[in-house]
């Protein structure tokens, strides 16, 4: 008998189960964000360089407008582009 | 006494010697000012992310430093602004959070796991490395070349065999089916 795992959906089977957002910085305790540490604030920016809205990264406010000006800060400092295409 | 952190790039273009004399110079007037330095991060020759004034480079310094009265920021930033040799600075006032994060960081509390896995794979990649110089060292002396050939020769008769026979029989399948 063919097992579950046999089926080959034509389309993402997990598309129903609609996954909570949750904002990491609240979850796992994290109080202060780094403008130096620009691998962790690649996370929250598009291929662009734009920042994600949270609507998508699913921050909380006060974590958003914090890890916001973290990347404004370090775009001064040349750690991050202000514009660009491709950037991951 | 706050607690302040500021960053600045130094043109990469001049010698060693005048960037550092250049770094040490803030640092020494900022402990003039009667600051305490609590940390200096020289993170070096970095690549810039879009060109400052035509360089595509630059020597970052990070200096965390306390001061007792925030007037000394002002002379600080306007000495940076005065100074061609600085071609980005920027000066932030740290919170509890951050001087733990940044105390943390220092003593490697933070970013830990990331470096524990990778000294893992090092490790284990530089086992593997070994274990493998060792195999091909007592491969040719075990076995010497001409035994892998006689299976080659084997295999390629049976594979030739195989597909004779095979449509053989599904021929014949198919006919009994179209008898029935």
């Amino acid at each position: 008998m063919a097992s579950r795992d046999d089926i080959k959906f034509l389309s993402n089977p997990n598309i129903g189960n609609n996954m909570k957002k949750y904002c990491r910085f609240k979850k796992f305790g994290i109080k202060y964000i780094d403008y130096k540490d620009t691998d962790f604030l690649l996370q929250f920016i598009n291929d662009q360089g734009k920042i994600l809205p949270r609507r998508l990264s699913g921050n909380s406010l006060k974590y958003q407008r914090k890890m916001a000006t973290a990347i404004k800060r370090s775009r001064h400092l040349a750690m991050l582009p202000y514009v660009t295409d491709l950037l991951k | 006494m706050v607690q302040y952190e500021t960053t600045f790039i130094v043109d990469p273009v001049l010698s060693d010697g005048e960037i550092n004399s250049t770094a040490d110079n803030y640092i020494s007037h900022l402990k003039k000012e009667g600051c305490e330095i609590v940390h200096i991060n020289e993170m070096g020759l970095r690549q810039l992310a879009y060109p400052i004034k035509k360089r595509n480079s630059g020597v970052y310094y990070n200096v965390e430093f306390q001061a007792p009265t925030g007037s000394l920021i002002d002379k600080l930033e306007l000495a940076f602004r005065r100074d061609e040799r600085i071609m980005r600075f920027l000066t932030v006032r740290l919170d509890k959070y951050a001087t733990q994060y940044n105390q943390d960081k220092r003593d490697g509390k933070i970013g830990g796991y990331k470096r524990k896995v990778a000294a893992e794979r090092k490790a284990k990649a530089e086992e593997e490395a070994q274990n493998k110089a060792k195999r091909g060292n007592d491969k040719p002396k075990g076995k010497p070349k001409p035994k892998p050939k006689p299976p080659v020769a084997e295999a390629k008769p049976v594979a030739e065999a195989k597909p004779a026979e095979a449509p053989v029989e599904t021929k014949s399948d198919n006919a009994e089916k179209n008898d029935a």
